[in-house]
């Protein structure tokens, strides 16, 4: 190959690279630069905290931002530690091709993929009617769970076999017990994952609607109790967008808090993350 | 022998001298080696998922002495170590057979006490295993962990233990930085110091110097000679040379078929000098292993 068809091969795959990179870029940047234009002007402290007027279309969203925070609250306090418990039971308890540790595997990638209007139903089959919490956010919380469980078990259970495994035997030679070993060893090391894996099952949380429209239900007033039912931030959305005339500006306003939300959780954890492993592997 | 003072530097000069130490016979009357039995291994075999890796190991180690295991790889001597703490336990499907005592303690036996006995039996690993926290706490989650809460004590012992590893001027300025950013040399003395810190019985080095330069190498070796009489040493090394400058007795490991047997035990100046089985003639001349 002469020199010149080398140098265009390569300017080539450069440019096909940066093409494709520049790909993705443009339609995020696109969304948030929409959202941004549409929702700005709305967007005040004011809404952030009022209570919604007439069907949505004036007053704010507080008592939706309220409920969010409560379903996200409750998801995430119950499955954080299931999912934990969960992990370390797969990952130091069992062997990795144990009968046990394969089902529950295989369960999970087959959850994994259930698209979340099914996790609304059966939320509201067993939680709604069969348990008779009926339409709240408790409800709607613990199918979120359902939900978000597959992502933080798998993402647990990889951080925590990602750790060597002369860490646990050394471990082991000094006569910690395990739940030591797991409390300052394994947690901490497994640390940058598990947020990772909490992010995204965060995410995924707040930024539900199907699950949500048949389990916490609709109810914009603000709740007073778990066993209310209150509005999510996305199924806010969905509403305006799609049943209430004239509710186009606050639905940009409120998806403009939803990715706000999003971005700030984003940012902290990656921040912690890489926190953790700066102090853990600065040099002395 | 005075172990407050720190071990000396050893300079790349001084390899010389080291060399020269190799050629030097053994010292029976060294005064630290009693010949009293502290562990007793009888027809010991141990089998991962069915596969014998170790079979019917005889052998008694003396207290206080330094005893090298050698032999080829995968011959067991990491499974024979890890039986002694009974390590082997956290392997699933990995079953050791027969009797070993300490001292009157029946290792094997199911009431066997794991955490006491892993408190008695301090092991060091081939790369050094520091926890990914500062210095202090490396040191002081053992100490806490069995039962030592009050400050002074612990400032105290880690002191001490670091001094011990010739490491307390190295690192006292910056006991509170992640042990990770020590050297690999420092990692590995650290490791010596956290289990010494313990003051267990019996001390076992899997290949602790086979993972650094030769001037850390040689610190970390001086620094066991320094522990005879002290502790029961056993250490595993593929280095004949360093197994002849410090071990009073040596136990050759072989591996038949895949299954590994104690082929000759005896002091450091029989195995050298007068092999009584002509494997171990020729893996320490070099010809075979
Ligand atoms: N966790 C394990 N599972 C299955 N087999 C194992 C396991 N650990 C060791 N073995 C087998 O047991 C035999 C002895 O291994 P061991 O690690 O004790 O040898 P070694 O003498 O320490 O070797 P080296 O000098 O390479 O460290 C080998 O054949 C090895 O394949
Ligand atoms: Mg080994």
């Amino acid at each position: 190959m002469s020199r010149q068809s080398r140098h265009v091969q390569e300017y080539g795959t450069t440019a096909i690279i940066w093409m494709a990179a520049t790909m993705v870029v443009i339609p995020f940047l696109w969304l948030i630069g929409d959202l941004l234009w549409n929702g700005w002007t709305h967007l005040s402290w004011s809404f952030v905290f009022s209570a919604p007027q007439n069907a949505g279309r004036e007053g704010g969203i507080g008592p939706i931002l309220m409920s969010t925070m409560l379903i996200v609250g409750v998801c995430m306090g119950v499955a954080v530690p299931m999912g934990l418990g969960t992990a370390l039971f797969l990952s130091e308890y069992t062997r990795h091709d144990h009968v046990l540790g394969r089902l529950i595997r295989g369960s999970l990638d087959v959850l994994a993929g259930v698209p979340s209007i099914v996790f609304g139903l059966f939320g509201n089959a067993l939680f709604c009617q069969a348990l008779g919490l009926g339409f709240s956010i408790l409800s709607g919380g613990l199918t979120l769970a359902c939900m978000v469980l597959p992502i933080l078990i798998r993402t647990a259970e990889e951080s925590f076999r990602a750790i060597s495994r002369e860490q646990r035997l050394s471990a082991a030679a000094l006569g910690l017990s395990q739940p030591t070993t797991i409390r300052t060893i394994l947690l901490p090391a497994a640390m940058p994952g598990l947020l990772v894996g909490g992010t995204l099952g965060l995410g995924r949380a707040f930024a539900e609607t199907a699950a949500l429209i048949f389990t916490s239900g609709y109810v914009d007033r603000m709740p007073e109790s778990l066993m209310d039912s209150g509005r999510s931030l996305a199924v806010h959305i969905y509403d305006l967008a799609m049943n209430v005339a004239g509710g186009n500006p606050n639905a940009f306003a409120t998806a403009l808090v939803l990715v706000g939300l999003l971005l700030i959780i984003n940012l902290f954890s990656s921040w912690i993350a890489t926190r953790w492993t700066s102090l853990n592997q600065l040099p002395a | 022998m005075d172990l407050t003072q720190p071990t000396p530097r050893i300079t790349p000069d001084s390899d010389e001298r080291r060399g020269f130490r190799a050629w030097l016979p053994y010292q029976s009357t060294d005064p630290c080696c009693e010949p009293v039995a502290h562990i007793r291994a009888e027809n010991l075999s141990i089998a991962y998922e069915g596969h014998q890796a170790l079979r019917n190991v005889n052998l008694e180690i003396n207290r206080g002495c330094i005893t090298a295991l050698v032999g080829p790889s995968g011959c067991g001597k990491t499974s024979f170590l890890m039986s002694l703490n009974r390590l082997t336990d956290l392997i699933q499907r990995c079953q050791v057979t027969g009797k070993l005592h300490m001292n009157e303690l029946d290792v094997l036996a199911q009431t066997t006490d794991l955490l006491h006995l892993r408190r008695a039996v301090g092991m060091i690993f081939q790369k050094p295993t520091v926890f990914p926290f500062s210095i202090r706490k490396n040191l002081e989650l053992p100490l806490r962990e069995h039962g030592t809460h009050d400050r002074m004590r612990l400032n105290s012992g880690i002191e001490n233990v670091l001094k011990q590893v010739g490491l307390w001027h190295e690192v006292k300025d910056r006991l509170d930085r992640p042990a990770q950013g020590l050297s690999g040399g420092q990692q590995q003395r650290l490791c010596l110091a956290r289990a010494l810190v313990l003051s267990p019985d019996v001390l076992m080095l899997d290949e602790p110097c086979s993972a650094l330069d030769p001037i850390s190498s040689g610190i970390v070796e001086d620094l066991i000679v320094s522990l005879r009489g002290h502790y029961t040493v056993l250490i595993v090394t593929h280095n004949l040379a360093q197994a002849r400058r410090i071990a009073d007795h040596i136990a050759f490991f072989w591996s038949f078929e895949g299954v590994g047997n104690l082929v000759e035990y005896g002091t450091a100046q029989t195995i050298f000098e007068t092999p009584a089985h002509e494997l171990t003639a020729a893996y320490i001349s070099g010809a075979r292993g």
